[in-house]
């Protein structure tokens, strides 16, 4: 997995609560058997004028003047400032995988839905949850500045604002770790195996019946 | 010490360790994989060059790419003419061929939605921890199973290690008392849930769902509200285990049978909690209270009952859900005001891993026996869950009584759920569905879902608007 130690960039807008997984990436997409590839994607049915198919060249497709991330101003964003339970519904990490290859790193909201936030730390995409005040605050400094850039420190767990004020956030210990050193879970977690085995065996003779029923 | 809750019990009995941090390795017993969250973890397994940590643990079907047109459907995974769809099925076929996974093919009888092929074939127990790539997963809870839904990087985790790892979450106890009326169902019960708490008020929590209304509900009805405890935010949703679950898992093929269902019963008979469990958030609501629920908008909590009116954004205090209203209103063509009655039909879906069981076709049947679909409605489509569940329609006669109303009767698979395969909305069309979503897009591009139960979304089709099951099951003189 991608580390994520400290990244500055510039902010865009996501100005809508409860943003949902179908909208960050609509099914058709899903059928790709791939990682890679969502981001021209990203929030297709607001980006395009026109209904997305997969394998299609997006650069060809007509654009929502009005959707804020077709903006120029925006260009190049890496920072999102959502609202609300943002990523709620599907437990699609095709979500997390648009956002990233659009080129976001870190996401700013009041809160998240649950599986989609466990979903972007598995990327390297870092949610940050951050005060509604601050959040109301921070999307008017960004409308009120061309140009606004956030830096975000992981180590210190603080987002920077241009005119250097911090903002502290919370972020979860093992998490942290996993991330600022880029570790793959699967192999922290075999590091456990002999546990795994030692319940297994002990759940096999307590409850024989969940094992080797199908085959 | 307080006792333990529902949920308390089943971590504490899967956990094989808690770190420091206060994560913990919770042990996983049932995976279900199918086509679309997959393909990207057997490929990291395959990179990675692991195997399946424990093969027997696995079951896979594909669903949601699966044509439910019986003509494509009868030429297998190469018939679908998607090209991209096939591939996706192809890919599970030969996945599942490679690391020796049991799989339910697309026309083999235990073939179906992954979250009704589940329970129904005892593949998911009481007492179980159930993953699977797909947030509905929560539906098998209804066994008294702790289940949610994963991402295809926990996917391939769980392949690898049997764990997952998580934080414990908190304990969140709906309670539904009284009884429910003729003609209101479980995803009354539930929608009337998310209409109370919103599509965030169960994030962080596990959701016990209690109370007279819920012991005396079916496994089918459980499973319904169950399914839609993500809907309300929880990653899982769960009933304690009664003689219902037991009278409902025993016999099921993969069901634990002789000795061992005996010793099964009593472990499954401590799942419950205790008298004096204490929860973190207790929700109440009266079963007398709950209609027949309609949303109108485009989050499963812009729900009303069918006799109330779409509501006014003017009435928000806060800005940022006004503006959530007005948005709604103006993508599903709605007006302020407007009766719920009035909202005319275009499509019809009956379906999904929320209702799809045979006693949501029932329900169905037993309002479209004998009429006509309006001529208005395009198309009512009707999708089984299950090949199991199918064929029960049928040897019922219900597929008749479907086709006789002008209905479509079709194969299973997820069809206009998520409109994966052909089954769509066209831009602007209304659907009275049984799904469990409706946001933007979800059925179809510019399609308007609205989620109701089976009984309302036949009334619907027969009367070519919303009408309440209730009154128009009395004309009918049904019950
Ligand atoms: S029926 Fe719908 S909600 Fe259920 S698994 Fe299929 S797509 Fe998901």
């Amino acid at each position: 997995m991608k580390a994520f130690t400290q990244h500055k960039g510039l902010a865009a807008p996501m100005d809508r609560a409860n943003v949902d997984t179908d909208l960050i990436i609509p099914k058709q997409f899903l059928k790709s058997i791939k990682r890679t590839g969502f981001g021209p994607n990203l929030f297709d049915e607001l980006r395009y004028l026109d209904e997305g198919q997969p394998g299609q060249d997006c650069s060809q497709r007509p654009l929502n003047p009005e959707f804020p991330l077709n903006f120029p101003r925006y260009q190049g964003a890496s920072v999102l400032l959502a609202r609300k339970n943002f990523g709620c519904g599907s437990s699609r990490e095709h979500a997390p995988w648009a956002l990233d290859d659009h080129g976001f790193r870190a996401i700013i909201a009041p809160s998240f839905a649950d599986i989609f936030f466990n979903n972007c730390f598995k990327n390297g995409l870092l949610p940050i949850v951050l005060d509604e005040a601050i959040v109301d605050q921070l999307f008017e400094e960004m409308h009120a500045q061309e140009g606004y850039e956030l830096t975000i420190d992981l180590e210190k767990q603080q987002v920077v604002k241009p005119n250097g004020e911090t903002i502290d956030f919370e972020v979860d210990a093992f998490r942290k770790h996993c991330l600022l050193n880029g570790l793959d879970d699967i192999g922290l977690t075999l590091e456990d195996a002999d546990d795994i085995r030692t319940y297994e065996a002990k759940r096999r003779e307590q409850a024989p019946w969940l094992f080797d029923a199908v085959k | 010490m307080a006792g333990q809750t529902l949920y308390d019990k089943l971590w504490q009995d899967h956990l094989v360790k808690s770190r420091e941090d206060g994560t913990a390795l919770i042990y996983i017993d049932r995976h279900l994989i199918h086509e679309v969250t997959s393909p990207q973890a057997f490929e990291g397994l395959r990179l990675a060059g692991r195997k399946p940590w424990r093969k027997d643990s696995l079951v896979a079907t594909p669903d949601h790419n699966v044509p439910s047109e019986a003509s494509e459907r009868a030429g297998g995974v190469a018939g679908i003419r998607d090209e991209v769809s096939r591939i996706q099925v192809q890919t599970l076929d030969e996945n599942c061929r490679d690391f020796d996974v049991v799989q339910f093919g697309i026309n083999e009888p235990g073939q179906g939605i992954v979250h009704v092929i589940g329970p129904e074939t005892g593949a998911t127990l009481p007492g179980m921890t159930v993953v699977c790539g797909d947030s509905h997963t929560s539906t098998h809870g209804a066994l008294g199973a702790l289940a949610h839904g994963i991402g295809t990087s926990e996917v391939e985790h769980v392949m690898a290690t049997q764990c997952l790892i998580q934080k414990k979450m908190k304990n969140m106890l709906v309670r539904v008392d009284g009884v429910l009326g003729r003609g209101v169902t479980a995803k009354d019960v539930v929608l009337a849930i998310i209409g109370k708490i919103g599509t965030a008020g169960g994030t962080g929590y596990a959701i016990e769902f209690g109370g007279e209304v819920m012991r005396n509900m079916s496994m089918e009805g459980r499973m319904t509200v169950c399914n839609m405890a993500i809907e309300a935010g929880a990653r899982a949703g769960m009933v304690a285990v009664d003689q219902i679950t037991l009278d409902y898992v025993k016999d099921k093929p993969y069901a634990p049978k002789g000795a061992d269902w005996d010793r099964a019963v009593a472990a499954w008979s401590q799942l419950h909690s205790d008298d004096d469990a204490e929860f973190d958030a207790v929700i109440e609501l009266r079963g007398e209270e709950i209609e027949p629920q309609v949303s109108w908008g485009t989050s499963p909590e812009m729900v009303v009952a069918v006799s109330a009116q779409v509501p006014d954004p003017a009435a928000e205090a806060d800005a940022t859900k006004r503006a959530g209203v007005e948005r709604a209103l103006e993508y599903m063509g709605l007006t302020a005001g407007q009766k719920i009655t009035d909202i005319k039909l275009d499509r019809v879906f009956i379906g999904s891993c929320t209702n799809s069981r045979i006693e949501d076709l029932r329900a169905a049947a037993a309002v479209a026996k004998g009429q006509k679909k309006a001529d208005s409605v395009k198309q009512v489509l009707i999708v089984p869950g299950s090949q199991a569940v199918k064929a029960q329609a049928e040897k019922e006669g219900l597929d008749q009584i479907f086709i006789d109303a002008g209905f479509e009767w079709r194969e299973p698979s997820c069809s206009m759920c998520l409109a994966m395969n052909a089954d769509k909305l066209g831009a602007g069309e209304h659907c009275a569905s049984t799904s469990n979503r409706n946001f933007e897009g979800r059925q179809g591009y510019g399609g308007r879902t609205h989620l109701v139960s089976p009984g309302m979304a036949a009334a619907a089709a027969i009367a070519g608007h919303f009408v309440d099951v209730r009154e128009f099951a009395t004309q009918l003189e049904i019950a």
